[in-house]
């Protein structure tokens, strides 16, 4: 039997429907954690980036895409880290910005803060904490419909 | 050269591992919700930089010690933070105080290490710098805001910081390991941060209207590990309890 190797394109495809395992709205390609995918003779290398150094998500995230890639029959696969360059939110992808706001998480902006409440839109919005319940999220509330949301931080 | 270079990765890990784990110890005790998750987040981004500057240590050490061997497995005087770090939490205040004198020489420190000649530290430095940035800006926040706050916080935020001042001066003393630092091109000289953060915390400090103790003596003895401080034993008996009790044990 003559086996292929499955090509990049269908890699990153078979990532781009990975979820986050927090945000699971968005994709780890989405993300932009996925740095780079190579064939090194018969290995399969994924290099993934960390969006902050403690996050707990790490370590899920490697089994997720080890799991995912696993089903599609990859047998000889690596996962290799990569701190630099740094992750910085301008690698989320507009589809992956877009899904945030849907979700209810204000999409991060150089400005370093929410455009508008991801609920009522209105620009009426106070930052109430610089950290929030993961490591990439900071606390804000909107004083027109005065509920709290989460912003995606901008790094 | 490289026993030089696993001490100095020694000094980054432990600086963020002790810090991390003594603002650790504000979890679900801070005095409101907010304060509580900003410190455990904190705390986990010092916990992460941790493993990576231990994980590195280890691998320059070549003698199959890992980040959580090094973390659990060795005893007070082989630990090589800076004694302002190992210092207990005291009030809210206090804790804050010792985050900003803390993170203004962090922030530098990492910046200088962003131009370093070793690859693995830069890229280190550079992952970091990112969150010690938001730690400044939001420890510098709070100081002044407590510090040109109420009467009582005004007096416990001075208190703090006349506590605390005496361990700043040890971020800036140069010893055998950091010259050699130096002189690879790995890391800056400590000395030549010092104009900087005297010029930022002069300005932090008259916003925050708290007076900077005129004595510049300072206490040192934690980097070199030649003399901790009594308080980083008691902590080294909570933070490894699991791993002298069982020893190697995993999830």
């Amino acid at each position: 039997m003559v086996t292929e190797k499955p090509s990049l394109e269908s890699v990153w495809s078979w990532l781009s429907a990975v979820p986050d395992p927090e945000i699971p709205v968005i994709s780890l390609t989405d993300l932009g954690i996925i740095r780079d995918v190579q064939w090194r003779d018969e290995t399969l290398e994924v290099t993934v980036t960390p969006t902050y150094s403690g996050c707990p998500a790490t370590s899920i995230i490697n089994l997720d895409i080890e799991t995912a890639l696993r089903a599609k029959g990859i047998e000889k696969l690596t996962l290799k880290r990569q701190l630099s360059p740094a992750w910085t939110t301008d690698w989320l992808t507009d589809t992956g910005k877009a899904r945030l706001e849907e979700y209810g998480i204000a999409p991060p902006r150089p400005a370093g803060g929410p455009q508008h409440c991801p609920r009522c839109k209105s620009t009426q919005v106070e930052k109430i904490s610089q950290f929030g319940s993961t490591p990439c999220k900071a606390q804000w509330r909107c004083q027109s419909c005065l509920e709290p949301f989460d912003y995606f931080k901008c790094i | 050269m490289s026993d030089a270079l696993f001490e100095f990765l020694c000094r980054m890990g432990d600086n963020t591992l002790v810090l991390g784990h003594r603002i650790s110890e504000w979890c679900g005790v801070a005095p409101v919700l907010e304060e509580d998750i900003a410190l455990a987040n904190t705390a986990l981004d010092l916990i992460g930089q941790t493993q990576l500057w231990l994980g590195l240590a280890g691998e320059v050490e070549d003698k199959g010690r890992d980040a959580d061997r090094l973390a659990f497995h060795r005893d007070v005087w082989d630990f090589r933070n800076l004694l302002l770090v190992e210092q207990p939490n005291g009030d809210f205040g206090r804790t804050m105080m010792r985050q900003f004198l803390f993170d203004g020489w962090h922030l530098a420190q990492l910046k200088g290490l962003m131009g370093s000649d070793n690859d693995q530290i830069a890229a280190i430095a550079e992952k970091s710098v990112k969150e010690v940035t938001y730690h400044h800006e939001r420890a510098t926040d709070t100081v002044i805001g407590l510090g040109d706050g109420t009467e009582e916080s005004h007096k416990r935020m001075q208190a703090a910081l006349d506590r605390l001042y005496p361990y700043v001066g040890e971020m800036f003393i140069s010893d055998a390991v950091d010259e050699e630092m130096v002189s690879a091109g790995i890391a800056p000289d400590p000395a030549s941060l010092r104009p900087g953060y005297d010029a930022m915390l002069d300005a932090v400090l008259t916003e925050a209207t708290l007076q900077k103790p005129a004595d510049d003596f300072a206490h040192k003895g934690g980097k070199s590990g030649a003399r901790h401080t009594e308080h980083l034993g008691h902590m080294l008996t909570q933070m490894q309890w699991l791993q002298r009790a069982y020893p190697d044990a995993t999830w």
